[in-house]
């Protein structure tokens, strides 16, 4: 190639200099996203390992993988995982179920004091969960709910309704004001509004809400740990259980770990499309 | 069919504010064609609005065919409306989205289905098309939809809010001309709201210009162009615009650039018993005729716009500042720069008074 085609373009060391920031950009993300990614392959990998070869430093990545922790874990996850599902899926439902009709009475068409109620909502969540495990304990043991599955299933629903309102609701001002005068003046009522014109339309935002919920109702911890013993302890739960009070257990860990959070990956991966399209619905004409 | 009235309707947004609507009166015939017109802000789409019942009154009322349905929900008033953004249901396929109000009705589902073939048809919108979602449809194909919709209601009144203001120029003289054509054949009452004075005067069986919340006239095109009431309809309505310019009074007429022009005794009569001493004079575009160095007016051509058919001169007239336009034969235009002379017929020639912008005549 002659010279030619370079000529028109900005002269060589300002070239440079933009390739090179460039390519430091991109090292720093590279970076960053290994960092990140490094913890949990070591997870995944020390989950084959045998745990005589889990805990050596430095770590080992050439070892004979065995199935032995999973097979471990298998044996032993059953109700804890039921659980789980059970809190999980039953909150998130119970979320949307409440949540819509909520976000629609702040949004679409606002009751009066709408700006209270929002705040009302958000500042639910500004008083640490600590706070109020004493109180609810009680509630809990006098409501005989402790230990119940019940029990959780309403304190998560608690726990993410006020995010899911919110969300609902920036979701629902995104669909356009003449799209509902056109269905008022089509004939639909309040119902038929909601079922054929707002969730259509705001459905990936649907989507994105309950995987928020989903992930955070799965990896939920403090309640559990606090107000359940057997008959409605949780994934979360059933990693701590996984550490013996003496020996080796990293690798069958690992395992547990690994198995913990597939779900949640699967979802969020399978959900992706509507994710994206749900937490950038603004783009959407 | 049903005609429409607003009675004194008036709509005030925020109290201690000026009304978005003041104390409108206005009718519609039975099957007629109305545009509303003015600049933004000018009150018209909230005036629809009201009709519509998307818009609260704060006074007066509004009527169709013989019923007061100032507090009637929309879906009763049975009207339909087409929207600028066509407000299409995007997860509903074409078909369903022109049936919708039917099915809200609880119209029969073979029914249902003749009524939006044959405003298909109507449309020329393919049969393919009806399974199409709206995302799928081109901008005039979606036009058509929306209009479509409000055809399958057979509603008493057609409410339509700038509906080509998306399309491109073309599309949108094309299109203008087919919404005329079809209102005319339906037969149905047209309310319809444009900016545009082009598509009021071209497609308007009568023409209601509105300018701060305020009716300035209300008048079939042609009336409204050969007799503006005043100084605003008469800058809104024509293209290019009249040419306003405020000149002293004198003996006989008024002063432009260097000469008089006359006035007819009614206007210096009425400009006498307001005790003006200048007023606005306004001279359409093609009522400056070139006359060959023998014209009274007398001007530097600034900027020559070739149209092809006829050509635009902007000219500065001596001793003025403003420029003025006058429409030309397109073939020879003077060359910007060249002097230039115009006559005007002294009938051709509308005043204003200076502060009201009435007009003045006897």
């Amino acid at each position: 190639m002659s010279a030619l085609p370079l000529r028109s373009r900005e002269p060589g060391p300002q070239r440079f200099r933009d390739m090179s920031v460039k390519v430091g950009w991109g090292i720093v993300a590279w970076v960053v996203g290994i960092a990140f990614f490094l913890p949990v392959l070591w997870m995944v990998l020390t989950a084959f390992k045998p745990e005589s070869a889990a805990e050596t430093w430095p770590p080992r990545f050439t070892f004979s993988p065995t199935l032995a922790q999973f097979r471990l874990v298998f044996s032993g996850w059953g109700p804890y995982v039921t659980h789980s599902l059970i809190a999980t899926v039953g909150s998130t439902i119970l979320v949307l179920l409440l949540g819509v009709p909520a976000a629609y009475a702040l949004s679409v068409h606002p009751v009066k004091h709408w700006r209270d109620g929002l705040f009302f909502f958000i500042s639910t969540k500004m008083l640490p969960i600590v706070a109020v495990i004493g109180p609810l304990y009680v509630i809990a043991l006098k409501t005989h709910l402790l230990d119940s599955i019940w029990l959780l299933i309403i304190l998560y629903t608690a726990m993410n309704l006020p995010l899911a309102i919110w969300l609902i609701r920036s979701f629902m001002l995104e669909v356009p004001s003449e799209l509902l005068e056109a269905s008022e003046l089509d004939g639909a009522g309040r119902i038929r509004e909601m079922t054929e014109v707002i969730l259509p339309v705001i459905s990936p935002g649907l989507v994105s809400t309950a995987l928020i919920c989903v992930i955070f109702a799965w990896n939920e911890l403090f309640l559990a740990l606090n107000l359940t013993v057997t008959n409605a302890a949780t994934m979360p739960m059933f990693l701590i259980s996984s550490v013996p009070q003496e020996g080796l257990y990293i690798a069958h860990l690992s395992a547990a770990a690994t198995v913990a959070s597939v779900p949640v990956i699967l979802v969020g991966w399978i959900a992706q499309r509507s994710l994206v399209r749900g937490l950038s619905m603004g783009a959407i004409k | 069919m049903a005609h429409v009235r607003y009675v004194s309707a008036t709509r005030v947004y925020t109290k201690g504010t000026p009304p978005a609507v003041d104390a409108l009166d206005l009718d519609v015939k039975d099957g007629e064609f109305m545009v509303l017109v003015g600049p933004s802000g000018s009150g018209k789409t909230t005036a629809l609005r009201m009709l519509a019942g998307l818009e609260p009154l704060d006074g007066g009322r509004v009527e169709i065919g013989d019923r007061d349905v100032t507090w009637v929900q929309p879906k009763d008033r049975d009207i339909a409306m087409v929207f600028q953004n066509y407000a299409l249901y995007p997860q509903k396929t074409v078909a369903e989205n022109m049936g919708f109000a039917l099915k809200m009705q609880h119209v029969p589902r073979p029914e249902r289905d003749r009524r939006v073939r044959e405003a298909a048809k109507l449309l020329n919108l393919d049969d393919q098309l009806l399974d199409r979602k709206p995302k799928a449809l081109s901008g005039g194909q979606r036009q058509r939809v929306a209009m479509g919709r409000a055809i399958v209601r057979q509603p008493q009144v057609f409410l339509m809010d700038e509906p080509l203001s998306n399309l491109d120029a073309k599309l949108r003289v094309q299109t203008r001309s087919q919404i005329a054509e079809l209102q005319r054949r339906l037969g149905v009452t047209t309310v319809y709201v444009t900016h545009d004075q082009t598509e009021a005067m071209t497609m308007g069986n009568r023409v209601a210009v509105l300018s701060g919340g305020q009716l300035q006239q209300c008048d079939t095109p042609r009336q409204l162009y050969d007799n503006p009431v005043n100084q605003f309809v008469a800058g809104f309505i024509g293209s290019p615009a009249m040419n306003l310019q405020t000149v002293p009074l004198t003996e006989g007429g008024v002063r432009l650039a260097g000469t008089v022009i006359p006035l007819p005794t009614a206007v210096r009569t009425a400009a006498s018993q307001a005790g003006l001493r200048e007023l606005v004079l306004g001279i359409r575009p093609e009522h400056l005729h070139l006359a060959d160095g023998a014209g009274e007016l007398t001007g530097e051509v600034v900027l020559v716009e070739d149209l092809g058919s006829d050509a635009l001169l902007h000219v500065r007239l001596t001793g003025q500042t403003d420029q003025v336009v006058a429409r030309t034969e397109g073939r020879k235009p003077p060359a910007p720069g060249q002097e230039v002379t115009f006559r005007v017929q002294p009938d051709d020639v509308f005043a204003f008074h200076p502060v009201t912008g009435a007009r003045l005549a006897g």
